[in-house]
C-alpha cells in the first residue's frame, strides 16, 4: 500500500487564502499542513475538515512580507524553511503571494512537486511572482485562458 | 444589516467617507457596521465600526449581513458569493495610493455582470449603486457560488499530488 501523500497548502491571508481553500477537495485523503499569515483561520479549517470527514490538518503561521520588505522576507524564508524541514511534503500547492513563492523555491530544492495557481485577481497579466515562479513550478497555472501560453502558464479552469 | 469590509491590509478612506455620507442622507436606511482597518484616517460618524475583525467574527458578520460593501478584492467577492450575499464593490486606485496597481479596476470590470455583484466605479456612483442593490434585495435568491473551484482545476491538482 502506498504511503499517504503529504501536501503543504500555503497562501497569504485574504484573497489568496480564500482561493486556496476552494481547491481543498484536491487533497482529500492526504496528510495536509496549511500555512498562512493569520492564526485566526485555523478554526474554520479544523471545523470544515471534521464536517467533511477529513483527517484534521496541521496548521502553521508565518509572517506577512512583500518584496520590498527585505528584512521581513529574510525572516519569512527562515520560517518557511523550518516548516518545510519539519513537514517534508511530497507536494506544495500555493495561490501566492510571497509566502507561496518562497515555499515553491525552497520546496523544489528539497524535492517536492510544486503547484502555482496565479490569483483570479490577475485577469490582465500574471502577477510578478507568478511570472518568476514559472521555471520552478511543476504545474504552473493561470485562471484566465487568454493568459495561457504553450510553455506555461497553463489554463485548467478557475476557482469560480 | 449592511456590512462594510475593506480587507485587513490597507485603509480605504474614500469608500468609508462615501458610505458615511450615504447614511447621513438616508436616515431610515438599514443599519451599517464597518471594518475599516486600524490605519484608517477617516472615522465614520453615522455608523458603528471597528479596525479589524478576527476571521471567525468576520465570517459571522458576512453571514448575518443583508448586503456587503467592499473594495473590489477577490476575497470579498468570492466570500459574498459563498454566502449568497449581494455585494457592492468600489475599486481601489493606484493613483490615490489605495493599492499598488489598478488590478481592482480590472477585477470590477470582469465581475460586474456576475449576479449579485454591483460595481460603483467611484465615490460619486456609490449612492446610486447602493440604492439599486437594496431595491433588488427582494428579487428571487441571489446566485450562490458553491464552496469549491471548478472540477477540472481540482482534478489537475489532484493528478500532480498522486503522480
Amino acid at each position: 500500500m502506498s504511503e499517504m501523500r503529504k501536501v503543504l497548502a500555503i497562501a497569504s491571508g485574504g484573497g489568496h487564502w480564500v482561493q486556496l481553500r476552494r481547491l481543498r477537495p484536491a487533497w482529500d485523503g492526504c496528510s495536509v499542513c496549511y500555512v498562512t499569515t493569520n492564526a485566526g483561520f485555523a478554526r474554520e479549517v479544523a471545523e470544515d475538515a471534521a464536517a467533511r470527514g477529513q483527517i484534521a490538518p496541521r496548521f502553521a503561521v508565518v509572517q506577512e512580507a512583500n518584496r520590498w520588505q527585505k528584512l521581513k522576507l529574510l525572516r519569512l524564508v527562515l520560517q518557511v524553511l523550518f516548516i518545510l524541514l519539519r513537514e517534508r511534503p511530497h507536494v506544495i500547492v500555493t495561490t501566492g503571494a510571497a509566502v507561496g513563492y518562497l515555499a515553491v523555491r525552497i520546496g523544489r530544492l528539497m524535492g517536492a512537486r510544486t503547484v502555482w495557481l496565479d490569483s483570479i485577481a490577475n485577469a490582465e497579466e500574471l502577477s510578478l511572482s507568478g511570472t518568476q515562479v514559472g521555471p520552478y513550478a511543476h504545474l504552473w497555472l493561470t485562471q484566465w485562458q487568454d493568459l495561457a501560453r504553450p510553455d506555461g502558464p497553463h489554463y485548467r479552469g478557475g476557482v469560480l | 444589516m449592511i456590512f462594510l469590509t475593506i480587507g485587513s491590509h490597507e485603509p480605504f478612506d474614500r469608500l468609508a467617507r462615501a458610505l458615511d455620507a450615504w447614511c447621513v442622507a438616508r436616515p431610515d436606511a438599514m443599519t451599517v457596521f464597518g471594518q475599516i482597518t486600524d490605519h484608517a484616517e477617516y472615522e465614520p460618524t453615522s455608523f458603528e465600526w471597528v479596525g479589524n475583525l478576527a476571521p471567525d467574527v468576520y465570517l459571522e458578520r458576512c453571514k448575518a449581513a443583508t448586503l456587503l460593501v467592499s473594495h473590489a478584492g477577490m476575497g470579498s467577492i468570492i466570500t459574498a458569493g459563498q454566502f449568497g450575499k449581494p455585494i457592492v464593490v468600489m475599486p481601489r486606485r493606484a493613483a490615490m495610493r489605495e493599492t499598488r496597481n489598478d488590478h481592482q479596476i480590472a477585477t470590477a470590470k470582469r465581475f460586474e455582470n456576475r449576479p449579485g455583484v454591483h460595481v460603483a466605479i467611484d465615490e460619486h456612483a456609490l449612492a446610486a449603486t447602493l440604492d439599486s442593490a437594496i431595491a433588488g434585495l427582494d428579487a428571487a435568491g441571489e446566485a450562490t457560488t458553491g464552496p469549491f473551484a471548478q472540477i477540472q482545476l481540482i482534478d489537475a491538482i489532484r493528478a500532480v499530488i498522486h503522480e
